[in-house]
């Protein structure tokens, strides 16, 4: 292999508790993962040169987080693109690292949505914008799940997919979920009906939110956070873990033109330049952290990162070909219990980065024996509208 | 209670955004328009000023005939939009307009929204009249 191993990832923390009751702000959140996370790596707040913030702790963050973290950061990145900012500032890290201008990235996230009681999937959306495109989309009384459902149901009347199929996605998720400790109590404090690992019939006789996503294929809502801290090769090698490096990035955006595939999401044109950077193929990796919003977003994810061929993902994802303990070769699929089931905030795309080290290292609640290789693929933004897609390839050392 | 809580409304666009304003205007006179370029012939939509298909051309507004049919859709059964929350199951849906605009509206006047809509559905404009604007939604044929 051919790769450049210039950045790696050597420390991650992901908050442990999904509902703070409203006593601990996004900022606080934020900065205690921060902490942890350096500790991890075995460096202290003085090492960090390099922040990268997707304003989730309030707005100008890029002049206010340095200030709050008491650093002295001279690289800033602000990039804000939904759920799959921390895909992005893991890309960037890299390449500012490579390009010498930072030693020490630091990478946090911090919400409090489920306090906030901010119905995110079902909650008021619309009215007058003076973005145009917002302005053109508002009157029609689409929730989230909807925009999510209306690939769904392309995705179904294209390929024949099932919702059957789709809860293929759920099932293996919650599988995970029920071996981590943090996602049962997370569900727990969330007051989940029913905690229990599920089958394809709990997930297509669950209430029915916008046709054809069902309840069991909408991710949870609750508090968290979490960071990552990239290093510099030199860095990485005197750090406490054993590095996990970047060995590919890619990026993209997708929105809706006259004549589009809404089945295609911008994953087709982001994985690509990932897997081709890194010089491997989906079918090589042990491990695939995909954003799992709803079941939909995987699905198709899967099919656009290369797993399988467009359309074909319903039969491919069949049989627990997901779980981490899988018979047959392919990915384990979100192996922390995902969105569906452990951790969903709102910007789900740093704990991709976390599961996926912990993969590589050997860390994680369902451990893939020899795991070398993943793809944690965050999607921002809504999928069947406008969203961003960012691809990150990891390996170990 | 105020009057607007106990008669919540469906959500307006603004008329003084300047990439749409001219959209919302026509809506008056029940004219859906939409942006083709004279140049590169691209059809642009939403409404923008400049052409996304090249970089001389001038976009010419044109009126769609109101021929649609549905691209994908989804009933909505939960909303918590105060206007919205008291019409599920309603149908959103992406709709391709005859001459290729593709725009998020509603599909209304089925009995039932569960079993009465499908894709590639045929669909007829029809307007939603408001004070200031009117809103386009759509009708099986």
């Amino acid at each position: 292999m051919s790769q450049k191993r210039d950045a790696a990832i050597v420390g991650i923390h992901e908050y442990p508790t999904r509902d703070v009751e409203g006593e601990v702000s996004p900022l606080q959140i934020k900065a205690e993962s921060a902490a942890r996370a350096l500790e991890d790596a075995g460096l202290n707040w003085s090492d960090v040169d390099a922040i990268y913030d997707a304003g989730d702790g309030g707005g100008m963050s890029g002049l206010n987080i340095a200030e709050y973290f008491g650093l002295n950061p001279t690289v800033i990145d602000t990039t804000g693109v939904g759920g799959s900012s921390y895909e992005y500032h893991a890309a960037h890290a890299k390449r500012d690292i490579a390009a010498g201008k930072a030693k020490v990235a630091l990478l946090t996230y911090g919400s409090t949505a489920h306090s906030n009681a901010f119905a995110i999937g079902v909650g008021a959306r619309g009215g007058a914008s003076m973005h145009p495109a917002e302005n053109m989309d508002s009157f029609a009384g689409q929730t989230l799940v909807s925009n999510y459902a209306m690939v769904a149901q392309r995705h179904m009347y294209q390929y024949g997919t099932t919702s059957e199929q789709l809860a293929e996605i759920s099932i293996a998720t919650r599988l995970h979920a029920m071996r981590n400790p943090e996602a049962v109590q997370a569900m727990e404090d969330l007051e989940f009906l029913d905690i229990r690992e599920t089958t394809i019939n709990d997930v297509v006789n669950s209430r029915m939110i916008a046709d054809p996503l069902h309840l069991l294929e909408c991710c949870m809502i609750s508090d968290g956070g979490g960071a990552v801290v990239i290093a510099s090769p030199e860095v990485a090698r005197d750090c406490k873990k054993p590095p996990v490096w970047i060995i590919g990035t890619g990026e993209a955006t997708k929105y809706p033109e006259p004549g589009g595939d809404i089945t295609t999401s911008a994953a087709a044109q982001s994985a690509p330049i990932a897997f081709g950077e890194a010089g491997l193929t989906a079918a090589e990796m042990d491990i695939a952290m995909i954003y799992d919003s709803f079941s939909i977003t995987v699905m198709t994810m899967l099919e656009d990162l290369g797993f399988c061929k467009k359309g074909e993902g319903g039969d491919w994802v069949t049989g627990g070909r997901l779980r981490f303990d899988r018979p047959s070769d392919g990915p384990a699929l979100n192996t922390d219990g995902g969105g569906l089931s452990s951790n969903h905030p709102g910007m789900r795309g740093i704990f991709l980065l976390i599961e996926a080290t912990r993969q590589l290292r050997g860390e994680s609640t369902s451990q893939v024996e020899g795991a070398k290789l993943a793809v944690a693929h965050g999607n921002g933004g809504m999928l069947g509208s406008r969203h961003s897609a960012g691809t990150i390839i990891l390996g170990g050392d | 209670m105020s009057e607007k809580k106990k008669n919540p409304t469906r959500p307006l666009p603004n008329t003084k955004e300047l990439d749409t304003q001219e959209f919302w205007a026509a809506t008056k006179n029940k004219e859906f328009k939409y942006q083709q370029c004279d140049s590169c012939h691209k059809v642009v939509f939403y409404p923008r000023r400049h052409c996304t298909g090249c970089t001389s051309g001038k976009l010419v507004w044109k009126t769609a005939s109101g021929k649609a049919s549905v691209y994908t859709y989804s009933v909505v059964r939960q909303s918590y939009h105060p206007f919205f929350r008291n019409m599920v199951p309603y149908v959103v849906a992406w709709i391709d307009l005859e001459e290729g605009p593709r725009i998020l509206s509603n599909v209304i006047g089925v009995d039932d929204p569960l079993n009465d809509v499908s894709i590639g559905q045929e669909l007829q404009l029809e307007w939603e009249e408001h004070e200031d604007l009117f809103i386009p939604l759509f009708r099986p044929v």
